[in-house]
């Protein structure tokens, strides 16, 4: 393909809106006569209502109503399951439990809802909530995940004989005979604990219902505007043509913002109804870390089986995944963990275990990484700790197992997150390796510089590792394009968008069809009233999955075009060329006619359309792929620590990339660097505290750590391409590849720069003070 | 309770305009710049004095909006990310996180832009160190600040230039 715009640092065609305060977010949709509503939320984390009493709420001035679940009545039902059915692996076991929109008998988690006020104004709601008074009856609290998998332990749901939402076996080879053949066992066990999105703009919904015309508006921030369209139409009994579901602008999604259904999700647009009259909830940060989902729990017990060459001969991994009080997301996030804990490399034998525990703690679904990082940091600290104890370089140990290029498609005969074959599509592995040991200078550090800095005290250590990232799954997404009587391009598609730049890498890939500038290309996403197919942003699909639909309907597109032009200037095709909004013949300039004139013609007033042709310039496309690329990507990294403060300073950040075809470096840039500022929050500073009730010590911004400008290093981005040969673009995902290898780049350089320490680090997140507590154990051990 | 519902008139100027509204004292100046005069262009990410989203400029010196009552800025000069430019007519500083790709969600981006915009005044020949430090107030989920930094010092050569 000659590309004359896709590929290009393009500026954004968003920008202007969102630098000058005139994009419209959820919270900004002021409506007359708007009402607001306000949670009352659960402080316990497990315990029985013995009575609720709202009356002295419902007298308080400008509260227009409260509502309990019994209020509700049978329109207090949970939330559909949001991937079902489980997948069809052999005795999987799958308990499905939803959460409900208000909690009638039984608190599953802290921040659980169970009334809600409306009220004039938000402050008089807040007001009406101290109003209301609750009994309690506190229930034994199921907060650590291994002991909820004890014969004894409290159950989080009283129908169940124990607390077990999920278990299911994945092989691959045989590993009991690899193990038995191999020179070397190595076992360990790792703990990585949770973590929060913490997009900068909280949840919110805002529902309106006409009466009149029976139509229902709702903007919600989430990711998947189409299927809550289409959930609140089952939900509320109404058409979907008279559900709109619009999800503007977004600030942040990373993954939470995509739960069906949120217990909001579903009340806030019933009480529109019911209340007939607009009604608005704006989370608030509190909120958000207590009732917005989470990630990242899972403690693994792991062998590795390696030769005396440190050849991988297989590897056995037993997880358990904290799901917490729920499991509407079903088993995407510890599915993608298996599909990730063989990284990049050729492992013949391969048996992995999962057991999913309910806990009394909030809802666990994908957060950017989506159970990525867990594979990523259980394979590479395994091979750190096989390097060390083979005595092979850690760099010659990976580069000895990585998949080797002619080894694609690789077929690993398991199944992903989407429950489709785990393959490999393409890829070049090696060369990324060499690409980011040379741009981070890795001979000459661990030859001359660090040998300097050992000598003058200093510790300075250096870690390089690679990671896969499946990407750009089905089922499928799809986008109308048109030329409008303007000459502009409209387009459609029902994707959200949460700050990714698609109004500006989807306008160069239609743009690059149709021979218009970029600005000359609107993108709608994420409005049910202007596209109303499709699944959502989520597990870094966006670019592959629309982005091909886009590419399908514009190249769909550009054939009638030029089929009208050949008409219209008596040439053939082939001699026209699509260039500046015109279609010219080639080497005739004045033959030429604009996209403006065209559209016209092909919308004629009168005369006739021609019989099996279609009015207008104008096509919609799908794109579902059978099984989404995958791509690869090393990081390397060079720091600093002070061993009496741990407190780190990051020399160097390197980050090597290929996933296929890029549309947009600059947009790509940014996405990494989001990514590794998410890794590194999630390596070192951001780590949710539960106490032993369940209970959040930590729900605020003073409170929680995020990585903030002064800690972030200066990240070197590198580019490979390998076009993915599953579509046309040879695009692969990588929304979500900044963070995954994060965590085991940071644990491998820390016990690099303290190697005089002994230390071994299994587990994430740390923080100054864990390191310190590790590092002071395992060097007086 | 019943005593927050007085209200107090309040005369404010905001990018340029006088406004005059009877408000409750309790009212946050974030809310009444976003619901109150529907500026909606100012941000709340936390409520709570943490993430900078919600800064704006009162008197020249940025402001977080979610810690202030609106009461408190009686007669006084506030500017919001509205005043800075316009679509078509970009400030310099947004000029330079337009090129520079300063932005992705835009959430955090109103209350970087009055941050920086403040502190290119006071400090018009920055180095990167100087800018991370200037932005260390201001959580941005999106970016990992390497771009706010470039577009920053964008802006300064910008300035300097003009
Ligand atoms: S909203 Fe004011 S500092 Fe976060
Ligand atoms: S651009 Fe999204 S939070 Fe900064």
């Amino acid at each position: 393909m000659d590309k004359r715009l896709i590929g290009k640092r393009v500026v954004r065609n968003e920008d202007p809106r969102l630098l000058t305060g005139q994009a419209q977010y959820v919270d900004d949709v002021n409506l007359p006569n708007m009402a607001h509503a306000a949670m009352f939320r659960s402080e316990y984390a497990h315990a029985r209502i013995r009575s609720i009493d709202v009356s002295k709420a419902r007298a308080h001035s400008g509260v227009i109503a409260v509502y309990t679940a019994e209020d509700m009545g049978a329109d207090c039902y949970p939330g559909p399951p949001l991937v079902s059915p489980p997948p069809t692996v052999k005795d999987v076991i799958f308990n499905s439990r939803r959460q409900v929109p208000l909690v009638k008998d039984k608190i599953r988690h802290a921040g659980e809802i169970i009334a809600v006020v409306i009220a004039e104004t938000r402050y008089i709601a807040e007001d009406a909530l101290d109003l209301i008074e609750i009994e309690y009856e506190p229930l034994p609290v199921v907060a650590d995940i291994e002991k909820a998998l004890e014969p004894n332990s409290p159950l989080v749901h009283d129908d169940l004989d124990s607390n077990l939402a999920a278990h299911l076996v994945q092989k691959k080879g045989d590993y009991e005979s690899a193990r038995a053949s191999a020179d070397v066992i190595i076992q360990r066990r790792f703990t990585i604990e949770r973590g929060t999105a913490a997009a900068m703009e909280n949840r919110g919904i805002v529902a309106q219902w006409d009466a009149k015309s029976e139509a229902l508006t709702v903007w919600d921030t989430t990711q998947a505007p189409i299927p809550i369209r289409n959930g609140l139409a089952a939900r509320l009994g109404l058409s979907e043509s008279k559900v709109r579901v619009i999800a503007p602008f977004i600030g942040g999604g990373f993954g939470p913002k995509i739960m069906m259904f949120y217990s909001e999700e579903m009340l806030v647009p019933w009480l529109a109804i019911k209340l007939n009259r607009p009604v608005k909830w704006i989370e608030d940060r509190r909120e958000n870390f207590y009732a917005t989902t989470q990630e990242r729990g899972q403690v693994h017990e792991v062998e590795m089986a390696f030769t005396r060459d440190g050849k991988i001969l297989g590897i056995k991994d037993d997880f358990i995944h904290d799901t917490g009080a729920y499991d509407p997301y079903g088993l995407t996030t510890p599915l993608n963990t298996q599909s990730h804990v063989m990284g990049g490399y050729d492992i013949p034998n391969f048996t992995s275990e999962f057991r999913v525990a309910f806990t009394n703690k909030t809802i666990v679904t994908p957060m950017r990484g989506a159970g990525r990082p867990h594979g990523i940091y259980v394979i590479e600290r395994m091979m750190d700790i096989a390097a060390k104890e083979l005595g092979i370089d850690r760099v010659e140990i990976r580069r000895r197992n990585l998949i080797k290029p002619d080894a694609f498609p690789y077929e690993h005969g398991i199944i992903d997150q989407a429950f489709a074959p785990l393959i490999f599509d393409s890829g070049n592995y090696e060369a990324v390796l060499n690409e980011t040991l040379k741009a981070v200078g890795y001979e000459k550090f661990i030859k001359e510089e660090q040998p300097r800095y050992r000598a003058e005290g200093r510790r300075v250590g250096i870690g390089v590792l690679p990671f896969i990232e499946t990407t750009g799954v089905g089922p499928y997404e799809g986008a109308r394009v048109t030329v409008e009587a303007s000459g502009k391009i409209a387009v459609a598609t029902g994707v959200g968008t949460q700050g990714q730049g698609h109004f500006t890498s989807f306008a160069q890939v239609v743009a690059e069809q149709l021979g218009v500038d970029v600005t000359d290309v609107r993108i709608t996403t994420g409005d049910s009233a202007h596209f109303n197919w499709g699944t959502g942003t989520f597990a870094s699909r966006g670019a592959v999955v629309a982005g091909n639909a886009m590419h399908a309907a514009a190249t769909m597109v550009r054939k009638k075009i030029l089929k009208l032009a050949s008409k219209v200037l008596n040439a053939p095709e082939e001699e026209l060329e699509l260039e500046d909004g015109m279609v010219r013949v080639a080497d005739i300039p004045q033959s030429s006619i604009s996209l403006s004139d065209l559209a016209a013609l092909a919308n004629p007033l009168r005369g006739a359309v021609e019989p099996g042709t279609e009015p207008g310039l104008e096509a919609t496309a799908y794109y579902g792929p059978q099984y989404g690329p995958t791509a690869f990507g090393v990081h390397a990294m060079i720091a600093e620590i002070d061993p009496e403060t741990m407190m780190i300073k990051i020399l160097r950040y390197v980050v090597t990339e290929d996933c296929g075809t890029i549309l947009n470096p600059l947009i790509l840039e940014g996405q990494i660097h989001g990514g590794v500022a998410l890794g590194l929050g999630n390596a070192y500073y951001e780590k949710l505290h539960f106490d032993e009730n369940a209970q959040l010590l930590n729900a605020s911004f003073m409170d929680y750590l995020l990585v903030g400008s002064t800690e972030m290093p200066r990240i070197e981005v590198h580019h490979l391409e390998t076009r993915s040969p599953l579509n046309e673009l040879g695009t692969k995902g990588v929304g979500e590849a900044g963070a995954i290898p994060v965590p085991a780049l940071f644990a491998q350089t820390m016990e690099d720069a303290l190697y005089d320490y002994n230390l071994e680090i299994r587990e994430t997140p740390l923080n100054p003070n864990r390191l310190f507590e590790i590092a002071r154990k395992e060097k007086t051990a | 309770m019943e005593a927050t519902t007085q209200k107090i008139e309040l005369s404010v100027t905001v990018n340029g305009t006088r406004y005059e509204r009877a408000i409750e004292p309790r009212m946050l100046l974030s809310d009444f710049l976003r619901h109150e005069i529907e500026l909606t262009g100012t941000h709340v990410g936390c409520e709570h004095g943490v993430c900078g989203a919600c800064s704006v400029l009162m008197d020249g010196e940025p402001v977080r909006s979610c810690l202030m009552f609106a009461v408190q800025t009686q007669g006084r000069e506030i500017v919001t990310v509205e005043g800075l430019g316009t679509v078509d007519a970009l400030s310099p500083v947004q000029q330079a996180f337009h090129e520079a790709h300063g932005l992705q969600c835009g959430f955090c981006t109103p209350g970087i832009l009055t941050t920086v915009t403040a502190f290119l005044e006071t400090n018009p020949n920055p180095s990167e160190e100087e800018v991370r430090e200037a932005i260390s107030g201001n959580l941005c989920r999106c970016t990992g600040y390497q771009h706010i930094v470039d577009a920053v010092l964008l802006a300064a050569k910008k300035k300097q230039a003009s």
